[in-house]
């Protein structure tokens, strides 16, 4: 008694939205004050490492296929890596700022996944629509926190990175497992539901 | 005659009460936004008809969702980081 797929995406997608949300606050009012409780500053690298943490039984509840296993598995990995170097980073065992390159790293390889296992065209179905806008954005959107592992402190690449992280939690909120994307539904994708 | 009480606000100060305003304003907009998005598409929202309905539909409502995560940011994330915004700017430099 497995929930459906879309389910599973819109609690990730809940997730994700807490997560930009915070990003969003600390570029609001600066690493210092965001950092003035120390349970804050685990926060969203804490979620984003929970998150790589509970792919792993997507990735075994769901696996439809074996590119749906290998893009899930790497999604959970990269998520915890960049999680984890995150939460390295803020408690002060991780000195190099190169960890940060984890962020750049998780987005190429999400975006790359995406693509890859997104095996219909654009206007096959709303789930392929998102799944070739979300890759593009990932592969696009790793530029910012590539940019953002050399000028860490530029609120206006934090604030780009936060409303990527939203931009995505949109996206994933509005997947169906089968339903028309502009008008838009093949024949071969099944009955549309509700 | 001089009026003492009138004083020149730093821009700084007027700055920094934007970025509380802005902090302040994410959570509820969040739970606007699901708010909006639960009233323009009644039928996400399985709770309005849930006869019928099985365990994870009643469970994963995408407009609750976004609803119970502004929340969640307003009272856990942002109240607090407004307290100690609010210390940070009166603290002396």
């Amino acid at each position: 008694m497995l929930p459906h797929a879309e389910m599973v995406h819109w609690a990730f997608a809940a997730g994700i939205l807490l997560v930009g949300l915070c990003l969003l606050s600390e570029a609001i009012v600066g690493q210092e004050v965001w950092q003035m409780r120390p349970w804050r500053k685990y926060l969203w690298p804490g979620i984003a490492f929970g998150m790589g943490v509970l792919l792993w039984p997507v990735m075994a509840f769901f696996t439809n296929s074996s590119i749906h296993m290998y893009a899930h598995g790497s999604w959970a990995e990269v998520l915890m890596l960049a999680g984890g170097a995150e939460l390295g980073l803020v408690r002060g065992r991780l000195h190099s700022p190169l960890w940060r390159l984890t962020w750049p790293l998780a987005f190429a390889v999400t975006g790359i996944a995406f693509i890859v296992h997104e095996q219909n065209p654009w206007f096959f179905a709303r789930s392929a629509f998102l799944h070739h806008l979300l890759g593009w954005t990932f592969l696009l959107g790793a530029l910012i926190p590539l940019a953002l592992a050399w000028r860490p402190r530029s609120a206006a690449l934090q604030t780009c990175f936060a409303l990527t992280i939203v931009a995505v939690s949109v996206m994933l909120f509005t997947d169906r497992d089968v339903a028309p994307i502009f008008g838009h539904l093949s024949e071969l994708a099944g009955p549309q539901h509700r | 005659m001089e009026t003492p009480i009138v004083r020149h606000i730093p821009a700084t100060a007027v700055a920094r009460t934007a970025r509380a305003r802005v902090v302040a304003l994410i959570g509820p907009t969040t739970v606007a936004s699901g708010v909006i998005w639960g009233i323009l598409q009644p039928w996400r929202l399985t709770l309005l008809h849930p006869r019928g309905q099985g365990f994870w539909w009643l469970v994963f409502e995408p407009p609750l969702l976004v609803a119970a995560a502004g929340v969640i940011f307003a009272l856990v994330v942002a109240r607090p980081l407004l307290s100690d915004l609010e210390v940070h700017d009166a603290a002396p430099r």
